[in-house]
């Protein structure tokens, strides 16, 4: 059995400021495996801040672990050079959160998606490399004659959300990291971009990491999910478990914040409780905003075995078997 | 029962005034390089002092686009060719460009899409806030116009210390609550907030509303929140506003769109909304949103539309309305045989 991707106790660490060295862990001793031989589609959901784009950025290999390694089919992703590293880029793609952010201003469509197209030689002439624009335009629910000449400031905010997603289709890649694709787009996009995904897993065999807060499409498109909070994993599982069986107090939280599109399901019956600066040092990160925490919360919690395909870090759930943190992936159901 | 009360469990009984906003035959049009694109056609809708309306419709109909033609900030290739906004009596079109521009803020403000990626990374917020605002209160001392900035602050849940911060030091949820916190400077009488939440978490996005609703309670202001969430629309707005290809094709209340849409695209959007019974199950509306440079003959959406009959592809149809105020577009619509809003 080979693995795609593996992630051996990666930390990342910021400090900022340069006198008073304030530091914030983005993400800690965080283990994962994701097998070559069966593409899956893994959520990463949580709320702001908990450290899902840093988990992303370091799997596209953008910024550097502070400890901890990456390892992509067999390398260690910080060693990769020459054609390997151009390998890796062409088979590890994303679609970004901020569709303001991404773009140059000063191309228009055509360029910003024929730009890959020359990168990794996808296409043998302009002709071809035209269609597979067109192809991935329309994929992703777009007009290729409305759209190819205009700059960024003439899309609409999904506009530009969707031209990110079209750009990822083109290079086919073997791992996709999604990070809040489709958060500006209406529901009916919204299920077929999904739709999309899916089936770039399903037929062509992409694993995909869909990184996201809204619990209702990782419920649909993910088959497992880890919610992530303050850089430390909460709760892992089977999707279908976690969402309807939700075991550690936060991810009670995140779900019933969701905004149900049913006027007879309020809204938010839980308080929110501002959260402080910082926890309980050490502890559970979710201890100064947890109703049920006591005494013992003030020290590290471990993920705690709930069922074969579920596990939270939280010591409601201490009679149960401990589980180490690169036990994660056997939680995870492909 | 205090006002508050009285308006949480009968919105009608306080809303009932004359509106606020009204917009009337509002048409904005882009002249691009392939041609023209009618982005807002005869737009028609009114809000009454505290009421929330929602914009929802498909990414590229020109919701966006309704918000900037509002402030009068379209850009060329745009151009508004034509109809009214009045906000509290003043009809804003016909202002010219620095009584629009004293408008801005002091009787509609707006808070755009990706709003707090557009703070300035450079600049403290309080520098910021008080830039928007300096030009609007010329006969204020600069420490009451950073008192004003600092109770905006407050009254978004931020701490005065906000004042003095850079924008990446808070967190996307609190960078939006400052870029409505700017919005609420001068007390408006319209809040045009688009996509305030849709790059935030759940719990985030739940107190960036909880936001918006109280200092729309404390100032009495008209919301109007554009986004894709129906989730959030079914638990914050009164009314919704379907927009597709320019149109406004439904505008009805929250509990009628919810349970009882009666434009068939409303309907079929209604139709998307994910639930937890149906895992895997994608349903999208079938076709592709229509060019604004070559829109179809007739109903714009009769391509698209399973209920479609000869006249749609022919003849366009007009709004209507009913009894209880819903406006709907469509040639099967029929106003008569609405019954009673259930109440
Ligand atoms: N400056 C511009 N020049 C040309 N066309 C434009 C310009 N700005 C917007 N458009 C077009 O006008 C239409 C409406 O755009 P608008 O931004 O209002 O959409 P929207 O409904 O807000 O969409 P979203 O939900 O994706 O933000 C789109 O087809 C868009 O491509
Ligand atoms: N470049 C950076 N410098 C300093 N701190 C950062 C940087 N990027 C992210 N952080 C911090 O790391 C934490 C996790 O951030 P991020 O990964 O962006 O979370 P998410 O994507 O889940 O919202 C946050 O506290 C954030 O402020
Ligand atoms: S470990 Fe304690 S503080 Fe943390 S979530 Fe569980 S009960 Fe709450
Ligand atoms: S007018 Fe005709 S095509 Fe248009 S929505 Fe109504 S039934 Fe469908
Ligand atoms: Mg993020
Ligand atoms: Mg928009």
């Amino acid at each position: 059995m080979s693995h795609l991707l593996e992630l051996r106790n990666i930390s990342k660490v910021y400090s900022r400021g340069l006198i008073s060295k304030q530091s914030t862990t983005a993400l800690q001793d965080f283990s994962l495996t994701l097998r070559e031989d069966e593409p899956s589609i893994l959520t990463v959901a949580g709320e702001s801040g908990s450290g899902k784009t840093t988990l992303a950025m370091l799997l596209l290999g953008f910024i550097a672990p502070t400890t901890g390694q990456i390892i992509y089919r067999g390398k260690d992703i910080s060693t990769l050079r020459g054609s390997e590293k151009l390998a890796f880029r062409r088979e590890v793609q994303a679609v970004f959160q901020d569709p303001f952010a991404v773009f140059n201003p000063f191309y228009t469509v055509d360029h910003l998606l024929s730009v890959p197209i020359k990168k990794f030689k996808l296409a043998k002439s302009r002709a071809e490399a035209r269609n597979k624009m067109d192809e991935a335009l329309t994929a992703v629910g777009l007009r290729p004659e409305d759209i190819i000449g205009r700059f960024p400031h003439q899309l609409s905010g999904g506009q530009r959300q969707r031209i990110n997603v079209a750009r990822a289709l083109l290079l086919k890649p073997r791992l996709l990291i999604a990070d809040e694709p489709v958060s500006m787009v209406d529901a009916s996009l919204r299920a077929s971009i999904l739709e999309t995904l899916r089936n770039l897993q399903r037929d062509h065999g992409v694993s995909i990491i869909y990184i996201t807060h809204d619990l209702t499409t990782a419920y649909h498109i993910a088959k497992s999910i880890i919610v992530l909070y303050r850089g430390a994993v909460m709760e892992t599982g089977e999707v279908e478990a976690v969402i309807k069986h939700p075991q550690h107090p936060y991810t009670r939280l995140l779900i019933d914040s969701i905004p149900w599109p049913n006027l007879d399901q309020r809204w938010g019956e839980q308080k929110i409780i501002t959260r402080e600066s910082s926890g309980a040092g050490n502890g559970c990160p979710f201890f100064s905003r947890c109703a049920q925490a006591n005494e013992q919360c003030k020290n590290p919690a471990p993920l705690f075995s709930i069922a074969p395909h579920q596990a939270a870090a939280c010591f409601l759930h201490s009679n149960k078997p401990e589980l180490e943190a690169a036990g994660i992936s056997e939680t995870l159901p492909t | 029962m205090n006002v508050e009360q009285v308006q949480n469990t009968h919105p009608e009984l306080v809303l009932a005034e004359t509106p606020v906003l009204q917009v009337q035959n509002f048409e904005v049009t882009y002249y691009t390089d392939a041609g023209r694109a009618k982005a807002l056609d005869d737009l028609r809708f009114s809000l009454k002092a505290g009421e929330k309306l929602g914009i929802v419709g498909e990414s590229g109909s020109g919701k966006s686009t309704l918000a900037l033609a509002m402030m009068q900030m379209i850009k060329t290739p745009g151009r508004i060719e034509g109809g009214q906004v009045y906000v509290d009596g003043t009809e804003l079109m016909a202002l010219n460009a620095e009584d629009m521009r004293r408008s801005r803020l002091q009787k509609i403000a707006y808070i755009p899409q990706g709003a707090m990626n557009s703070l300035n990374p450079v600049m403290r917020i309080g520098a910021q806030m008080v830039d928007a605002v300096i030009s609007h209160v010329e006969n204020e001392s600069k420490a009451e116009i950073k008192e004003r900035c600092m109770l905006a602050l407050e009254s978004v849940d931020l701490a005065r210390g906000t004042f003095k911060m850079f924008p990446h030091e808070l967190s996307g949820g609190m960078k939006q609550r400052v870029c409505i916190a700017i919005g609420i400077l001068l007390q408006p009488q319209v809040i045009i907030a688009d996509e305030p939440t849709s790059a935030l978490d759940v719990v985030t996005q739940r107190q960036v509303m909880e936001t918006i609703d109280r200092v729309r309670k404390k100032i009495n202001a008209a919301v109007i929140l554009i986004g894709h969430d129906m989730g959030l629309m079914a638990q914050f707005v009164d009314k919704v506003a379907v927009m597709y290809a320019g149109r406004l094709v439904e505008v009805s209340t929250v509990r009628q769109m919810f349970t009882d849409p009666q434009q068939p695209y409303s309907r079929a959007l209604i139709n998307c909304l994910p639930n937890l019974e149906n895992k895997g199950v994608f349903q999208g509306i079938p076709g592709l949103a229509p060019s604004l440079l070559r829109l179809p003959g007739g109903c714009a959406f009769h391509p698209r539309c399973a209920l479609a009959r000869d006249i749609c592809k022919t003849s366009r149809p007009e709004p209507q309305s009913d009894k209880s105020g819903r406006s709907v577009i469509c040639h099967l619509f029929d106003k008569e045989a609405q019954n009673e809003p259930s109440s």
